[in-house]
């Protein structure tokens, strides 16, 4: 793809939202006091509509050209010219940012007008808005840069924004541990992907071809065979670090605990940044430098069954949790690590596609949760909820919709996308099928889990206090039109990726084509068709149906009882479960309390070494000044003093010879006359 | 015979001197060393006339001796002032207590 088309206005898709931003970061308090909040939300969604307006013009644009040369370029200035480290920013459009872009505009614009509702009773109105453009600008950023280092200032910025977003409420100090938390986990990431953006090019540099933009380092990615670093390849070196900072912004093991407590922030941040696109991030940017993943083998392996354990681990602890949004937060993580498997078999349409799918169901469930929870006045803990679906039709609808959707039920999207990663993963050349087992046994926990959330929320007996009952609303259209549209897509989503065992013509891998099949080893459509991934394909949607007839015979028609499989190990397997496997607690023993331990050196180092050295400093300057008082008291003052008393000596000598006494002075005068007399006469 | 010559009277003039002198320099009443004052003056006068007589024979200094008096008698009538107003300052005429000038 050595062409690129080149065109002026994708810088708009990434400034409008800045642009929004900053007028409502630096003037929002005061346009909200003068124009209300209204005035906010417009200045707020319109960039981003717009720049879904344009994404689609881009998108249409790219449809244009030959498949081959579907590449559009907008360069805007050099930003970094030292030496051979050229970096320019520009942005650039591939089958794979378009379809990024559509997303995180269209999914992120539907999360803006649901906001309008959500945050309508809060006083911070700009302030939310402010950070949520700002988070818009930022994965633009991380999505169109043409560049390492630019798609990393996209990478810092949403991570800044996650944090202030999660911490939004601050002044309850568990919001604001939770962003902290989610920023310094993010960090531990974001170290491994500078390593591995260095050795890329100081390799390369070395080869005489240093280079951070992705074109052309996917030109000279071939002169990365053989090099070596130690005794392991570049290529997985670099590989393997890039995969370390994924682990990190998109919550795998064993970085994922950040994501769980980050849904202390508002329901849209955690719909917008921790299911649709911040999350992605590090999917998207396996997909971007595939072509290097692809080279090493070995990370891919470590790829592939991180995600299975992760998508299997997060199930499990999605099973016992009460909090409606926790289990969407496990529920996050481990179809995260779907789109992992996907990326590790070499898979990379299908784990994009899983990715997109994800963005609107997940979204929709975020959005649902948040609805029911604006409707039960803030309460969260579903054992306090049931029946909600008399009060709430709309989002009962789209949640129960979304909800078949992440279970793999055939036709919703999200069927097609698990399946294509599961079918990868057991059969192309880098799977294996225990990763399918992995992923199938995590399909069945996620239809289990997602179907015990449904039957706990929305049918049944209500079970909360009277207070609460009585305000059960269903939301304003600001919130359930978003539901309807994500509902929508994440139920018909599903035809762009219809693979050929099934009729369809698997538009999507067709269109990744260009972006993922060059001088890759891409998963090839190892013998489709044939038994076994009909065989495969059942199996997953019998395993979903299980899970739907469990959680329905334990929430809905009580046949069976969950306490059953608590009492497993006396209440030892439900314990581990619902503490998380107690991976927070090991972290604080381990990690933090040797974090503590050396920064405990550092201060005694501060106390003991540097501040004494500083207060020696100060003795000695006080020891020299009071050496120079002791020099002005008695040498300086004591000339001076000594002059006037010489002064006063000589003046009370000299004194004396004014006696007053007028016989005295004739004395004089006639001792003188004659002295002079005798000195004449000699 | 004893001939009486010039340096007689140069003898007693010069003793007359010495005498003014010194009770302009040793008397604390102020019209004593006024007396002293006239004695010098006086002894200059003593002086002229010995000269005017036994030197080149001439009046011009028995001239000049009136021209003397005359001097005396005005330089001692603003004496007499002087200490007039010393009194009037000092209620005394002691020159001991003359000392406001005193350093």
């Amino acid at each position: 793809m050595e062409h690129a088309v080149h065109v002026d206005y994708l810088r708009w898709i990434v400034f409008l939202p800045l642009v929004g931003a900053a007028i409502n970061g630096v003037t929002g308090a005061a346009i909200q006091r003068a124009a209300g909040k209204r005035a906010i939300s417009v200045i707020a969604c319109a960039p981003v509509i717009i720049a879904f307006g344009i994404s689609v013009r881009a998108f249409l644009q790219l449809l244009e050209l030959p498949p081959d040369e579907r590449l559009m370029l907008d360069p805007l200035w050099t930003w970094i010219s030292v030496g051979t480290l050229k970096v320019d920013v520009a942005f650039q459009v591939d089958p794979l940012s378009a379809v990024m872009i559509l997303v995180v505009t269209g999914v992120g614009g539907l999360i803006h007008i649901y906001s309008t509702g959500y945050m309508h009773d809060e006083k911070s109105y700009w302030r939310f808005f402010a950070f949520l453009n700002l988070f818009t600008f930022a994965m633009l950023t991380l999505v169109l840069g043409d560049n390492l280092l630019l798609m990393f200032v996209g990478w810092e910025g949403v991570g800044l924004c996650s944090y202030a977003l999660i911490g939004f409420w601050y002044s309850e100090i568990n919001n604001a541990s939770a962003g902290s938390k989610a920023f310094i986990v993010n960090r531990v990431g974001d170290f491994g992907f500078t390593l591995g953006a260095f050795l890329l090019f100081w390799t390369l540099n070395n080869l005489g071809h240093g280079t951070l933009t992705f074109r052309e380092l996917q030109q000279h990615a071939h002169l990365l065979d053989g090099q070596m670093i130690g005794s392991m390849s570049v290529v997985t070196a670099v590989t393997l670090l890039f995969f370390v900072g994924a682990t990190g912004k998109s919550a795998q093991i064993p970085l994922y605990v950040w994501l769980p407590d980050a849904m202390a922030g508002p329901t849209p941040v955690s719909a917008l940044i921790h299911a649709a696109t911040m999350v992605t991030a590090g999917v998207y940017m396996i997909g971007r430098t595939n072509f290097l993943f692809s080279m090493a083998p070995t990370t891919l392996q470590v790829v592939a069954w991180i995600g299975a354990l992760t998508a299997f681990f997060a199930a499990t602890i999605g099973v016992c949790q009460n909090d409606i949004k926790r289990v969407l937060a496990y529920s996050t993580v481990s179809q995260l690590g779907y789109m992992f498997i996907g990326m590790g078999v070499g898979a990379y349409a299908a784990g994009i596609f899983h990715l997109m799918t994800h963005a609107f169901f997940k979204a929709c469930l975020f959005l649902g949760s948040g609805s029911v929870i604006h409707a039960m006045g803030g309460e969260q803990d579903m054992r306090k909820m049931g029946g909600l679906r008399k009060w709430m039709p709309q989002t009962h609808l789209t949640f129960l919709i979304s909800t078949i959707a992440i279970a793999g039920i055939p036709p919703t999207s999200g069927f097609f996308s698990k399946d294509e990663i599961l079918w990868k993963a057991f059969s192309s050349e880098h799977g294996n099928p225990l990763l399918w087992l992995l992923g199938f046994a995590g399909a069945g926990l996620t239809s289990f889990y997602m179907f015990r959330q449904v039957f706990m929320t929305f049918y049944g007996e209500n079970r909360a206090d009277h207070h609460t009952q009585e305000h059960l609303h269903e939301s304003p259209p600001a919130m359930t039109y978003p539901l309807l549209i994500l509902a929508l897509l994440a139920a018909l989503a599903g035809v762009l990726g219809v693979p050929h065992s099934l009729g369809g013509a698997n538009r999507i891998e067709e269109w990744f084509a260009p972006v993922f099949s060059h001088g890759g080893h891409v998963a090839h459509e190892a013998d489709h068709g044939g038994a076994l991934e009909y065989g495969l394909m059942l199996a997953s949607v019998g395993v979903a149906a299980i899970g739907f007839l469990v959680a329905r015979a334990m929430y809905l028609t009580k046949t069976l009882s969950p306490d059953t499989y608590a009492e497993i190990a006396n209440g030892g397997l439900y314990r581990v479960l619902y503490n998380k496997y107690y991976v927070d607690e090991f972290y604080a023993a381990t990690v933090l309390a040797f974090t503590m331990f050396l920064s405990r050196v550092a201060s005694l180092f501060d106390q003991y070494v540097i501040d004494f050295i500083v207060n020696s400093a100060a003795t000695v300057v006080r020891v020299t000044s009071w050496l120079n008082g002791l020099f002005d008291n008695y040498v300086v003052d004591g000339a001076v003093n000594g002059v006037a008393a010489v002064t006063m000596g000589v003046g009370g000598r000299v004194r004396r010879l004014q006696t007053g006494s007028i016989n005295g002075y004739l004395y004089v005068i006639v001792v003188a006359t004659v002295a002079i007399l005798i000195y004449r006469v000699m | 015979m004893l001939t009486i010559g010039l340096t007689h009277y140069l003898i007693v003039g010069a003793l007359v001197f010495g005498l003014g002198l010194f009770c302009v320099l040793t008397r604390r009443n102020a019209l004593g060393v006024l007396m002293g004052v006239e004695l010098v003056l006086n002894s200059a006068n003593i002086n002229y006339l010995a000269f005017a007589r036994y030197g080149t024979f001439s009046y011009d200094g028995q001239v000049f001796a009136i021209f003397v008096i005359m001097l005396a008698a005005a330089e001692a009538a603003i004496g007499l002032a002087i200490v007039l107003g010393i009194y009037q300052t000092f209620q005394t005429i002691d020159l001991e207590a003359t000392e406001t000038l005193r350093g």
